[in-house]
């Protein structure tokens, strides 16, 4: 990290505009903004071009000779088969909408993290390499040619940007920025230019099911200990199965749920709404992973990631899915699913066999998030709770991105939150819905290696987390997403200390009232229920 | 990829220092770890640490939950950190061979 981002000293962030010319690409690789190389294993193993070993912060990236050729002839077809993509290339009129609406602009200032700016540099090579206008006039008609300097000016700005999607609500031409930094990194993909953080999870994925390369013993290792801990909490064994056909539902949730803190106690939170509502459910070892990295790399890598989860349900038979704290995987599941690997005809419209509703916002996809079956079941009067077992937080929600703006989850956390907490506090409205703040660590920026760039990025939820710790003493951030429950801790730390991360069913599973349960006196992390208790 | 020397061979390592081949780990390449993480002397404590990371990656394919970690070693998180001032999933992974752990973790 640099000096200036240390808590003591808050950031200085310097939004004087540089006196440089910006289609001069200026690329000088900032430590702590930019994330290690993919290791050639995982290339391999995804079948990815040019598997190698380099390093972005050297000069060498080892490229093919004719890397130009198919950089273009790569846009030239990507331009050809999505339509979005001609769209956003031409029609933004550069109004500046999005400018500060940007995490990562607010955090460091640099220009060319504005929306439309980090746009403009690929916009700037089609107007330059592909129009005549361009062609003709050059950087007159804000056109440049693509030089090596451009394309590692791409890879460093394509990867400082976390797909959140927060400018996009702001752009008067809905311009998806999530999508030219996808296209962008596709483009940059067919040269190999990936990182680690992607697309070692990526391969993890299909070699073992999931991102941390949990193995189908392992999992039921980790099911088991989970089992263990909470029969010691709450007096109740619960029974999940693995791969068991018979079952109405797969349930799918991020690998990171079974392996980190504080995702485990979310998991636990799964187990206890799953068991207490009587769903007959059944976890996978195939698919094992709710996460879809290759939004971060492809479409194909995309399209493969997601085919697995529908595979496995219609191998064991199941009627639906239902999807855990998962945040990319929504995006994917509602805005791609359909088209990439739909319909999921050979499913049932899921309807919960417990209160009978019909999810129908979920009939073409058939999978539905666990936020909307837990609200149903305590809208219908299903799930006792003791809202009075969560009295040690102060809690407030992040809208994780993807859930927030893709699929617009929004109300079913809050119901839920109200329901099993006492004293649940909103951050600032500019802060939260769909106009969220990211947590600064989203597709595939989550690595130590890009600390500067993770502590800049997350300054506006902190800020906001603040506020709330301020006005009401909120010492818990909730989420519904496992990239946030895997790095606002840090960020908490950072910035906010005092302040901890969970998961939404954290919390339902502190306020569950069990059948058959032992009177509880210890949360799912084993602290007492009451705070000053021991 | 950058390379290592313990005791007289040569190891592939990643930016941060792991080891990328878990099959090639013995206890004189831990030994040779420690000092970069700061420890000065593997006690019996730090062994029976990465012995039972070790073993769980032989068995599991992947790293332990750090829970699971205390629970099977009797060492709090405290006491982990003490031991290994980087941490479980950095420290004391890395002196017991296992990759380091890329997700949402």
């Amino acid at each position: 990290m640099s000096e200036d981002a240390k808590p003591a000293r808050p950031a200085k962030v310097p939004f004087a505009p540089s006196s440089r010319d910006w289609l001069e690409p200026t690329v000088k690789f900032a430590a702590g903004r930019w994330s290690y190389s993919a290791k050639p294993k995982s290339l391999r193993t995804l079948e990815f071009p040019n598997p190698r070993d380099w390093s972005p912060d050297q000069p060498d990236w080892k490229l093919p000779d004719n890397w130009k050729e198919i950089i273009l002839q790569g846009l030239r077809e990507r331009m050809d088969r999505f339509r979005s993509l001609r769209l956003f290339m031409d029609c933004c009129v550069r109004c500046g909408a999005c400018a500060d609406k940007c995490h990562y602009f607010i955090g460091t200032g640099d220009p060319k993290n504005m929306p439309v700016l980090r746009a403009e540099l690929l916009r700037s090579v089609y107007r330059g390499e592909m129009t005549l206008a361009g062609r003709l006039l050059g950087r007159w008609a804000g056109g440049r040619r693509l030089t090596p300097e451009v394309l590692k000016e791409w890879f460093y700005y394509f990867y400082q940007c976390t797909e959140c999607r927060r400018c996009s609500v702001f752009c008067p031409f809905g311009i998806d920025q999530a999508e030219i930094t996808m296209l962008g990194r596709e483009l940059l993909n067919l040269l190999g230019l990936n990182i680690n953080w992607v697309m070692e999870p990526a391969a993890k994925c299909f070699t073992t099911g999931n991102h941390l390369g949990i193995t189908p013993h392992g999992l039921k290792d980790n099911l088991e200990f989970f089992v263990d801990s909470i029969e010691e909490i709450t007096g109740v064994r619960v029974n999940p199965s693995i791969n068991r056909k018979g079952a109405d539902v797969l349930f799918v949730a991020p690998s990171g749920d079974l392996l980190a803190e504080p995702g485990i106690f979310t998991l636990m939170g799964y187990l206890l709404v799953l068991h207490q509502s009587g769903l007959n459910y059944t976890w996978s070892s195939y698919a094992s992973e709710g996460g879809n990295f290759g939004m971060f790399a492809s479409h194909e890598l995309m399209k493969g990631l997601n085919a697995k989860i529908y595979a496995e349900a219609r191998r064991l038979g199941v009627k639906w899915i239902l999807g855990g704290e998962c945040g990319h995987m929504w995006r994917v599941a509602h805005q791609y699913m359909e088209t990439m690997n739909g319909p999921a005809d050979f499913l049932q419209e899921p309807i919960s066999p417990i209160t009978g509703t019909h999810f129908q916002n979920a009939r073409t996809t058939r999978m539905v998030h666990i936020a909307e079956f837990t609200a149903d079941l305590i809208q219908q009067g299903k799930l006792k709770l003791a809202p009075e077992r969560n009295d040690r937080y102060r809690v407030t929600f992040h809208d994780s991105c993807n859930p927030a703006r893709s699929m617009g989850l929004l109300e079913e956390p809050r119901y839920i939150l109200r329901s099993t907490c006492r004293h649940f506090h909103e951050m600032p409205a500019e802060t939260i819905r769909e106009k969220t703040f990211c947590c600064g660590c989203g597709a595939g920026l989550g690595g130590e290696e890009c600390m500067d760039l993770r502590m800049r990025g997350g300054i506006p939820r902190a800020e906001a987390v603040r506020s709330v710790r301020e006005k009401y003493g909120v010492n818990l951030l909730s989420s519904i997403c496992a990239i946030d429950r895997a790095v606002l801790p840090t960020l908490m730390d950072h910035w906010v200390p005092g302040v901890g991360v969970a998961g939404l069913h954290e919390l339902v599973g502190n306020a569950l009232v069990l059948d058959g349960e032992k009177e509880r006196t210890i949360n799912l992390r084993g602290e007492p229920l009451h705070e000053g208790e021991t | 990829m950058p390379t290592i020397t313990l005791s007289g061979e040569p190891f592939e390592v990643d930016e941060d220092g792991f080891i990328q081949d878990p099959a090639r780990w013995n206890e004189s390449v831990a030994k040779g770890l420690a000092s970069e993480e700061g420890i000065t002397e593997l006690t019996e404590d730090h062994w029976k640490v990465i012995r039972f990371l070790h073993n769980y990656y032989a068995q599991f394919g992947s790293a332990p939950m750090v829970r699971k970690l205390s629970k099977e070693t009797g060492f709090d998180l405290k006491t982990i950190y003490k031991l290994f001032p980087t941490g479980p999933a950095k420290g004391a992974c890395k002196l017991a061979g296992l990759p380091k752990p890329t997700g949402c973790v």
